[in-house]
């Protein structure tokens, strides 16, 4: 039989329903996969094998009981941290949430378990979800499958370096800047962040409320579209909840396979987003797939987006400002840890004060800093204030750019992995990163990352970012799946199937097994 | 450049609850002046004509039915606590009146 | 402040003129919490009424009570405001163990009711109109124990315990603009415009409206402007004052204490104040300072509230009558005397005794029969005299002693057993065997005759001049023909003319 683990979601599906392979199957080969090679990749920072091989047995015997159910029932998936789980510890990657086991389930996690998916654990990713290469996590970094000497972008690295390590098919992620699209971006796999508003953020581990939105991490654009229909849709729970009902993007994206599905299809290059600053081999990339489209029918566009060359200020205003107050909860009161301090006298003033400096690291620190600064008498209006008016103005550069053009395009981040430790000393030089990433989120609009080659200079992926306008996410699924297979069959492979094998850890080479791999729990 | 001072970054550190040490607080004082300089320049275009966006969709009146639904069990709101007397989240004595 | 060290009231008003400003609390009793499906109650135990919203537990979000949003408006209305067409929350940012998220949701710039005003009465027949800033919505926090220390209070306490049942319920602001031209009267306005606002939250049902149980919760702002100068002194703010009285003694207080220091030469701290009921006097509290700065921001997890105009007129044509107008009507369509409508009002007793005539009792028997029994049992057993027993009960009641049936005297053991849960009058009277013996029956009527034909007499009896019964004794013997016990006739007598109309 074919390696189970190197299948998509969606073909997965088709043997589950056949039953010509069981979910426990599935299941026990992507922990083994885990046991083998998450040494070196460390996507994880939980592991739930017991619980995951359990339900999967679930699965299977609701399937054999002749129980009708949905597409991805018994696929496993992976969760990104950011997400609370009932059952296994949710940090957001920082210290100060070490252990902490929610006495809730987010409502896409709900939703994924309602839907007989598999939740194989928790991912890593930068601390709260604030960096863009998992560096900044407290228990450590990820490491890019492509070269562990890399980062696999962030904050979502353990999920994207998860499925393109062929750990999970899927995984969830948040994405406040480009946490989804530029770790996918740099890891050869396929991320989507949502319209705002079109997943539940409930149970998401807040950073910046009118950014964050939760979104499918997988190898295919019609996997994340399937995992897309599990996740998205209306929650009370969540106030910001479009309720809007939404066609299906599974339906979107295979409607992209038909031919001529690029004909006619007006394609928006943003100046802004192209040309300088960005490597070689990524703006090549970039400009072949251009070429591309265009033989296939579609009619690229220029488009100027003035306005976006305010969104990294904006961005870093907003979102410490907002960060800065919903991080305030973390006061070692109600969850966390509770750290004294080291002498004088212990007050509840001075233990919330200690535990903070002690559990939050170096750019969560940073960023409450500069959010609380934004936020102070005599600055809002200076800061804040004036970053939502560029907000206003950026969406007012989306409502211009599609009345012209269908989708916007752009390559997805301005380099390849960069190196660890690279750029670490220097924050505006992480933050400039998210260049390409940060206008979807300021204006709410979706956007998808999907693999448009390797850079010729080094070998490693890059990505191309498709926007679109908001709710209108089946297009980008639709637009996506026919690049996609555009490249593909220019390639005659898949990206990822260009990724170096990994080493498998001694210990379980060749023999892991779920005994084996029981023993490890929750200590991966 | 940027007018940020030490004393500034201790305020706000105060005002955040986190006890910086001194030299946190010095290589902050760096960094956020030089981040404050470059996110200024929002105010170039953030003229008195534009409105704010709070949020990217523009929703109102979203309310929810003034029905009772189950609460957490109280173990399970007490169950992250670091400290706990009984029933209630235990907190060292606190100094300041709100 | 010692009391001996206060400047003597009239001397304080001489030389100085009070402004005043107060901040009032308004507990609203909906099912649910502001921002979370979490019961409005208490009582089960602590944090039992609790989720991760109102933990403020990571990824908890707030959603928006939509019958809290109702009620604020009515609210709004009722005190004669405009309501927003376009409102948002916003989050105050300050850290406290008692706060879940360390922000308080609240309003700040775009508040949902705004420019009301509220005209009050009092005692003298003075009116005074009391302007309304604001009233806006926001939710409460949880409830803090100090334990160790000598008193229980948060100085020199070993360590806390916090209840988060409280945290998250919602709350409305009333603030007014400065008062004014109080002068002497500061105190009692402060008093008449905290009862005020409790009596229109209660006649609109947004709130039990309890202030024993800090459903409604006063802060007072005085401040002290020399005679001739035109420059505001520097203002206190007393915090939680919750009685009506504590409300004009803390203000009275207030004037004492700031003329005594400005006199001396000294200067008035910005601060809060604490009331302390046993002592009667404010003691500072936390001056105001620089890490007052609360970083508000509109609630990036909430969206605006927006009301519709109809929804607005909808809702204000569901606004009870004012409670003051109410009560100039029913003063007049009882026919109570000042000080009797007085005794009522004060005892909370308005409402029963308008459903107890409602229910057919004559005005001034259902004002003796909720201001003199039923209060006396409720006093007795520490309880509201409107939780003891159904209005329609006492009405029943009083039909019963109108016609004969029952004396005053059985009457009252009647009540006992109707509060006691053994029935309705009816069936008390009848499981008793408590009714009026026939032969009393005819001596009633032969009473209530001999009253009736004698006016002025009845009038003596009910100066208390009991003596002047002797005359109406004799008719009703007479009209006995002698076949009655002279003692039961005088009993009898004298119950009638106080029972009578
Ligand atoms: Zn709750």
């Amino acid at each position: 039989m074919t390696n189970v683990i190197k299948l998509s979601a969606a073909d997965l599906s088709g043997l589950l329903v056949e039953r010509s392979i069981s979910s426990v199957e599935v299941t026990q080969a992507h922990l083994d996969q885990i046991a083998a090679v998450d040494t070196g990749v460390h996507a994880f920072l939980h592991v739930a094998g017991e619980a995951a091989l359990a339900a999967a047995a679930r699965v299977d015997a609701r399937r054999a009981a002749g129980e009708v159910l949905g597409p991805l029932a018994g696929v496993p998936i992976a969760i990104k941290d950011v997400l609370a789980t009932i059952d296994m510890p949710s940090t957001a990657g920082s210290k100060i949430l070490e252990g902490w086991i929610p006495p809730y389930d987010a409502t896409v996690v709900r939703r994924v378990r309602d839907a007989g998916l598999i939740l194989l654990g928790k991912t890593n990713m930068d601390e709260f979800a604030m960096g863009s290469s998992t560096e900044f996590s407290a228990y450590g970094p990820t490491h890019n499958p492509w070269d562990y000497d890399r980062i696999p972008g962030g904050s979502g690295g353990g999920s994207a370096a998860a499925v393109s390590s062929f750990e999970a098919p899927l995984a969830l992620g948040s994405d406040t800047g480009g946490s989804i699209r530029q770790p996918a971006a740099v890891t050869g796999s396929v991320g989507v962040k949502p319209t705002y508003g079109g997943v539940s953020r409930y149970g998401s581990i807040a950073l910046a409320s009118s950014l964050d939105q939760v979104g499918p991490v997988t190898r295919t654009v019609l996997d994340a579209a399937l995992l897309h229909d599990v996740i998205g849709g209306h929650d009370p729970l969540d106030s910001t909840s479009l309720t809007d009902t939404w066609p299906s993007m599974a339906a979107a994206a295979r409607a992209g396979l038909a031919d001529g599905a690029l004909t006619g299809v007006r394609v928006g290059v943003i100046k802004e987003l192209s040309g300088d600053g960005f490597q070689a081999g990524v703006a090549q990339r970039f400009t072949e797939t251009l070429t591309l489209l265009s033989a296939a029918g579609a009619e690229i566009v220029e488009i100027s987006a003035p306005s976006f060359e305010y969104a990294i200020a904006a961005y870093y205003l907003i979102l410490p400002a907002e960060a800065s107050s919903n991080l305030a909860r973390f006061d070692s009161v109600r969850f966390g840890i509770r750290v004294n301090p080291e002498d004088g006298p212990l007050t509840s003033e001075r233990v919330m004060a200690a535990t903070r400096d002690a559990g939050f690291g170096p750019e969560v620190k940073r960023r409450i800093i500069l959010g609380t600064y934004a936020l102070s008498a005599g600055y809002y209006d200076a800061y804040y204030g004036s970053a939502q008016k560029v907000r206003t103005l950026i969406q007012r550069d989306f409502d211009a750019a599609f009345s012209k053009v269908d989708v916007l395009v752009s390559p997805s981040a301005p380099t390849t992995a960069f190196k660890f430790g690279e750029k670490m000393a220097d924050p505006m030089a992480m933050y400039l990163n998210d260049v390409t990433t940060i206008p979807a989120n300021l204006a709410g609009v979706p956007g998808m990352s999907l693999p448009m080659g390797l850079a010729p200079e080094d070998g490693l992926p890059v990505g191309l970012q498709i926007m679109a306008p908001a709710k209108m996410d089946a297009r980008l699924y639709s637009f996506g799946a026919a690049v996609e297979a555009l490249l593909e069959a220019s390639w005659g492979h898949t990206l990822l199937s260009r990724a170096p094998e990994l080493a498998r850890r001694e210990m379980f080479a060749g023999t892991a097994t779920s005994t084996a791999f029981t023993s490890t729990e929750g200590a991966v | 450049m940027s007018e940020i001072t030490a004393e500034q970054v201790a305020h706000l550190a105060n005002l955040a609850r986190i006890d910086l040490s001194s030299e946190e607080i010095a290589r902050l004082t760096t960094e956020l002046g030089q981040i404050v300089d470059s996110v200024a320049k929002v105010a170039e275009v953030a003229t008195p004509d534009v409105p704010a966006t709070s949020h990217p969709m523009p929703l109102t009146n979203v309310f929810r039915a003034d029905t009772v639904v189950p609460s957490l069990t109280v173990e399970q709101a007490l169950s992250g606590a670091p400290d706990r007397d009984g029933d209630k989240f235990r907190v060292p004595a606190i100094l300041d009146e709100e | 402040m010692k009391k001996a060290e206060l400047m003597d009231y009239d001397k304080a008003l001489e030389l100085f003129e009070p402004v005043l400003g107060f901040e009032v609390h308004v507990e609203l009793n909906t099912k649910t919490k502001m921002f979370c499906g979490c019961a409005n109650e208490f009582g089960q135990g602590a944090n039992t009424n609790t989720c991760p919203t109102c933990l403020g537990l990571p990824g908890g979000l707030p959603q928006v009570n939509a019958k809290a949003i109702e009620s604020s408006i009515r609210l709004g209305l009722a005190l004669g405001c405009e309501i927003a067409e376009y409102s948002r929350f916003a989050r105050k940012n300050y850290f406290y163990p008692d706060t879940a998220k360390n922000f308080q949701t609240s309003q700040y710039d775009e508040p949902i009711a705004f420019n009301g005003q509220l005209t009050i009465e009092l005692e003298s027949g003075r009116l005074v109109t009391v302007d309304i800033e604001r009233a806006h919505m926001e939710d409460d926090a949880g409830k803090l124990t100090h334990v160790g220390g000598a008193t229980g209070r948060i100085q020199g306490a070993d360590y806390s315990l916090v209840d988060y049942n409280r945290g998250g319920v919602p709350l409305v602001e009333i603030v007014t603009q400065m008062i004014e031209g109080g002068e002497a009267d500061s105190p009692e306005i402060g008093r008449t415009y905290v009862a005020a606002i409790r009596e229109i939250v209660k006649a609109l049902g947004v709130s039990n409206a309890r202030m024993e149980e800090g459903n409604v919760r006063c802060d007072a702002n005085v401040s002290l402007r020399p005679r001739g100068s035109n420059v505001l002194g520097t203002r206190t703010e007393t915090k939680n004052v919750n009685s009506l009285r504590s409300v004009e003694r803390a203000v009275r207080y207030e004037i004492q204490r700031q003329a005594a220091l400005l006199h001396a030469g000294g200067t008035i701290t910005q601060e809060t104040r604490h009331w302390h009921e046993d002592t009667g006097i404010t003691s500072a509290g936390r001056p105001k300072s620089d890490a007052d700065d609360y970083r508000y921001f509109p609630e990036p997890d909430l969206v605006p509230v927006a009301p519709s105009r109809e929804w607005v007129e909808e809702l204000r044509a569901t606004l009870p009558e004012p409670p003051a107008a109410r009560r100039k009507r029913l003063q007049a369509e009882w026919g109570f005397a000042n000080l009797e409508f007085q005794d009522v009002v004060n005892s909370d007793l308005l409402d029963v005794v308008e459903a107890t005539i409602a229910a057919g009792a004559a005005a001034q028997a259902a004002r003796k029969w909720w201001t003199g029994e039923v209060a006396r049992l409720a006093n007795a057993s520490g309880v509201s005299a409107d939780s003891l027993v159904q209005p329609a009960q006492v009405a029943a009641l009083i039909e019963l002693v109108v016609a004969g049936t029952l004396t005053d005297r059985l009457a009252r053991q009647v009540l006992e057993g109707v509060i006691g849960g053994e029935g309705t009058p009816l069936e008390v009277v009848e499981s008793r065997g408590l009714a009026v013996v026939s032969d009393d029956g005819a001596l009633i009527a032969a009473i209530d005759e001999a009253l009736a034909a004698q006016p002025d007499v009845l009038a003596k009896i009910r100066d208390g001049k009991v003596q002047a019964a002797g005359a109406v004794i004799g008719a009703v013997m007479k009209a006995m023909r002698g076949q009655a016990d002279a003692a039961r006739v005088r009993e009898l007598v004298l119950e009638r003319a106080g029972a009578a109309e």
